[in-house]
């Protein structure tokens, strides 16, 4: 087995350019946006999905389920919930594997140790994807194992009797054991091999695939009893908050903090050093309160006097550097990621052709929890308390800058207040650890302000996308440029990375299957000037929103009606090998088993816009608009309806988004989370957007920085799950697919209604007179 | 100063420009309201003075002399509270739930003085509740469904 043609392990040792950020970036990188690791040595074989990924996955029974003897059956949870039901899903699969009556489980979250329950990294819309079969696992082993110890209490062969509903029954005799009853005598049994497991029929399931609203922490949200970060309490706890330095990369010359310390509640102050680039999940390093409560932490901050050094990105200014992305992406001369035929020799002899260019602006993932972390550290251990998506990388990240083993730093996982990507970075983690630890030992809940959350987050990208075409005679696509220029992620692990790795590119730019002769992807470079991270959905955003856009006014261009023209480009049902396209990533899952299948991008066209009524007859100042992308092995399509009323306000009376994402396990958290991303869509193709000025960003409360509200997201959205009840068929993402289309969709939409093009994110107060 | 919480006086002793917010959350161990923005702009905090919704980040508690504070965890005690609840419940709104109690205190607050609200009362509102998730159309139809069952049912 060759090497396969991937550059990805170049990328990663150049991240690692100093010793200390080796075992940091490196995991940190591949954990937390979901890399497979793509390190194997010369003549191993690749490893895709769950195997590539930190840590692999674990389907040991004794790891995940314990029953206690009046029945009640306690499952782990190790993956982080967010809101996208999680922590009801996976052990909902166990349960239904293994018989239990869901009304008798209990669910118990995994504190951060991948060693023992598999990869935790909670991102990439892959928990279901990557331990639907291991939870499988798990819970039929553990009723093997209930059925095994039954058979011996009654001396029968195992082959009699059966695990039912929480209960082990011998037929032959009418003999009934509970779960409780047998359990002590099961989990002395060996678990059996991998290969004996016997899985259930589709046709048994219980929960698996079926519409159920039971949310295992349903009824603690709706009476505030649910625990989140910020809501953690600890014995002689104290508060902080930090002032962090305004431009990412300032440092602190010197402050005065008299005022502070005259607020009543104001313990004392201290500071955090800055670090340099790269930024990884390093502290920005400021000025920490301390308080009694975090109002008087808040307060102490505010009179604060600091003297700031300006760092290399105290000039920042997005609208200029707007500008030379712009310049950049008029030129050729970038990486070439993709080149098919001769697409410069054709856009030369051709006439007919078309050229755009949009923008997509910096965005702050701003979850309704802002990050916040609570830490005891003692002499050699440092427990800790957070809302995180990645709580291995917290453990790592933090015994780095103890200078602890990782067994020495215990993360407990709660509750997350949304996470959006934002909550896969501890740096907040670090500095609670680093302040419990200047305090001798205090336990300190260090909480982010809004104001921290949208001024220093690992912000979304900002991009300029290019796209030129061609046309045959016949009206048909002959050519396709796309020029994708936007900082990459990696540059938060290697300061000096001006490209876009091959997993963004990976991220609608090369992996686009149309049906056309000459095609030319480049990349041209692109500079940092803030900490990059990744947000729901992460450059599928940028990317869709061109693609997607540019289709539907080059089907104008050529008079045709989008849906046709757009079926048409994607050209027949095949299913495309990634790495034809220059995938090498294809979301680190094997390309036998997600291979780009062209006829599910088109059948989740086709049935949006039957469900969409596509064509219909729309009143004045009304529209529709389409758009369909492919990410995180997921296809979608969607048709949004827009009016535009008073002076150019878009309203969205209706989304309609049709998801193929293989066999379902909780078809209702698919449908809630699809409907979220709708909302999330609207808010950024409407709203939001940070811009910066001197380094600094402009907004920082959700008065600047705006989202969706109830009164202006949309009214109605429609979700339409395409069916599988094939379980043995892979799983698709859910979390993030439904973001990509629906910007591009409503812009389509707002074309229709007002024969207004928009290239630049966001619309806000564009359409007004 | 004293202050009247779900029917029980606590005496706390914290300069009075203190938000209700944190006064609930860290000194009373009330942790069931939300901080979100700090500043009026997100409704995650919202709690009822005297009944009417209010955003307990930006009210300090002298104004909360002499009067009465419900936050979510004795929403359950009114039953409009209930039905919003349950709602909630039935029609799977939360997500990440953390904006939640926020919303069910909003949408309390809502019911009471507006049984049957149109989809552009609900729209008004509790358009000073942000939901980052994105459950807007689920908490538009839990309000719907509460109202109903509120109209059915008797005490």
């Amino acid at each position: 087995m060759t090497k396969p043609d991937i550059n990805l392990a170049e990328q990663i040792s150049n991240i690692s350019r100093r010793d200390f950020i080796r075992g940091f970036a490196l995991t940190g990188l591949v954990l937390a946006v979901g890399m497979p690791s793509a390190l194997w040595a010369e003549g191993e074989q690749p490893k895709f999905g769950r195997d590539a990924m930190p840590n692999g996955w674990v389907d040991n029974p004794l790891v995940f389920v314990s029953i206690a003897e009046d029945g009640t059956v306690t499952i782990v949870a190790h993956r982080s919930e967010m809101g996208q039901g999680v922590r009801t899903s996976l052990p909902m699969v166990v349960a239904d594997e293994m018989e239990a009556d869901w009304s008798r489980v209990n669910v118990v979250q995994a504190h951060g140790d991948e060693q023992k329950f598999g990869n935790q990294n909670t991102d990439g819309s892959r928990s279901m994807r990557h331990f639907f079969m291991p939870m499988r696992n798990v819970g039929a082993a553990a009723r093997m194992m209930l059925e095994t110890a039954a058979a011996a209490i009654w001396a029968v062969p195992v082959s009699e009797v059966k695990a039912v509903f929480h209960e082990v029954h011998h037929e032959a005799t009418g003999r009934v054991l509970t779960y409780g009853e047998v359990a002590q005598a099961a989990a002395k049994l060996a678990v059996p091999d991998r290969a004996e497991l016997v899985l259930k029929n589709v046709d048994a399931f219980r929960y698996i695939g079926k519409q159920s609203n039971k949310m295992i922490d349903g009824a603690n949200i709706v009476e505030g009893k649910a625990e989140y970060g910020i809501d953690v309490k600890r014995d002689g706890m104290v508060y902080a908050v930090v002032a962090h330095p305004p431009a990412y990369g300032d440092t602190l010359i010197s402050y005065d903090d008299s005022d502070t310390l005259k607020v009543p509640g104001v313990i004392k102050t201290l500071t955090l050093a800055s670090t340099p680039a790269p930024a990884v999940f390093n502290p920005l390093g400021g000025v920490v309160v301390v308080a009694t409560n975090t109002w008087a932490a808040i307060k102490g901050r505010e009179q604060l006097k600091i003297q700031w050094q300006s760092g290399p990105n105290a000039g920042y200014v997005t609208e200029t550097f707007k500008k030379e992305m712009e310049k950049s992406a008029n030129s050729q001369g970038g990486k070439v990621l993709r080149s098919v035929g001769d697409v410069y020799k054709t856009l030369a002899e051709t006439e007919n052709k078309l050229q755009a260019q949009y923008y997509i602006p910096h965005l702050a993932q701003a979850p309704m929890e802002p990050p916040v972390a609570t830490a005891h550290y003692q002499n050699d251990f440092c427990e800790l308390w957070a809302s995180i998506q990645n709580p291995q990388a917290g453990v790592d990240t933090v015994a780095h800058w103890l200078g602890f083993k990782p067994e020495q730093v215990k993360v407990n996982v709660t509750l997350l207040g949304g996470g959006f990507g934002r909550k896969s970075k501890p740096d907040y983690m670090v500095e609670a650890a680093l302040v419990s630890k200047a305090l001798g030992g205090k336990p300190v809940k260090l909480t982010w302000t809004r104001e921290d959350d949208i001024q220093h987050s690992y912000f979304h990208t900002v991009s300029v996308e290019h796209l030129e075409a061609a046309f045959d005679d016949n009206s048909r696509a002959s050519a396709w440029l796309h020029r994708t220029v936007a900082p990459s992620i990696s540059s938060t692990f290697d300061a000096s990375s001006m490209n876009q790795m091959p997993m963004e590119a990976a991220m609608g730019v090369v992996n686009v299957p149309f049906d056309v002769a000459n095609i030319q992807l480049e990349n041209p470079a692109a500079a940092p000037h803030t900490r990059i991270g990744w947000y729901r959905s992460v450059s599928n955003i940028p990317h869709a929103f061109a693609v997607q856009s540019f289709i539907a006014e080059m089907a104008n261009h050529v008079g045709r009606d989008h849906k046709e023209f757009l079926i048409e480009l994607i050209g027949k049902d095949r299913k495309i090998e990634p790495k034809t396209l220059r995938d090498d990533w294809n979301y680190g899952e094997s390309p036998k088993d997600y291979p780009l299948n062209t006829g599910r991008m088109r059948g989740v066209i086709e049935h949006v816009t039957n469900k969409a009524n596509w064509g219909k007859k729309m009143t004045a100042n009304s529209g529709q608009g389409l758009a369909t992308h492919y990410s995180f092995t997921t296809y979608v399509a969607a048709v949004v309806e827009v009016a535009i009323v008073g002076d150019g306000e878009v309203t969205v009376p209706r989304i309609d988004i049709a998801v193929d994402c293989g066999p379902q396990v909780n078809p209702e958290r698919i449908r809630s989370q699809i409907e979220g991303a709708c909302v999330m869509g609207v808010s950024l193709a409407l709203f939001s957007e940070i811009t910066f000025t001197n380094g600094v960003a402009d907004q920082n409360n959700f008065d600047g920085y705006e989202v969706a509200r109830m009164n202006n997201g949309p009214m109605e959205i429609h979700v339409h799950i395409m069916p599988s009840t094939d379980y043995d068929a892979p799983l698709g993402g859910v979390g993030e697919p439904g973001m990509p289309p629906i910007a591009p969709a409503l812009c389509n939409a707002i074309f229709a209604a007002t024969g207004t093009r928009i290239r630049s994110l966001p619309v806000r107060y564009q359409l007004e007179s | 100063m004293k202050l009247n919480i779900n029917g029980k006086v606590h005496d706390v002793d914290l300069p009075t420009d203190t938000p209700i917010l944190w006064t609930l959350r860290d000194e009373l161990g009330m942790t069931g309201t939300k901080f979100g923005c700090g500043k009026a702009l997100c409704g995650a905090c919202t709690v009822m003075l005297d009944g009417t919704p209010i955003r307990s980040c930006s009210t300090p508690i002298s104004f909360a002399e002499n009067k009465t504070i419900t936050t979510i965890e004795a929403v359950s005690e009114q039953k409009v509270g209930r039905a919003v609840q349950q709602a909630w419940l039935d029609i799977a709104v939360p997500q990440c739930g953390y904006c939640q109690s926020g919303q069910i205190v909003s949408a309390t607050a809502l019911l009471r003085d507006n049984p049957k609200p149109s989809d552009k009362d609900i729209d008004t509102f509790m358009s000073g509740n942000i939901c980052r998730c994105g459950t807007y159309t689920r908490i538009r139809e839990a309000i719907k469904v509460a109202a109903k069952n509120l109209e059915t049912t008797h005490d």
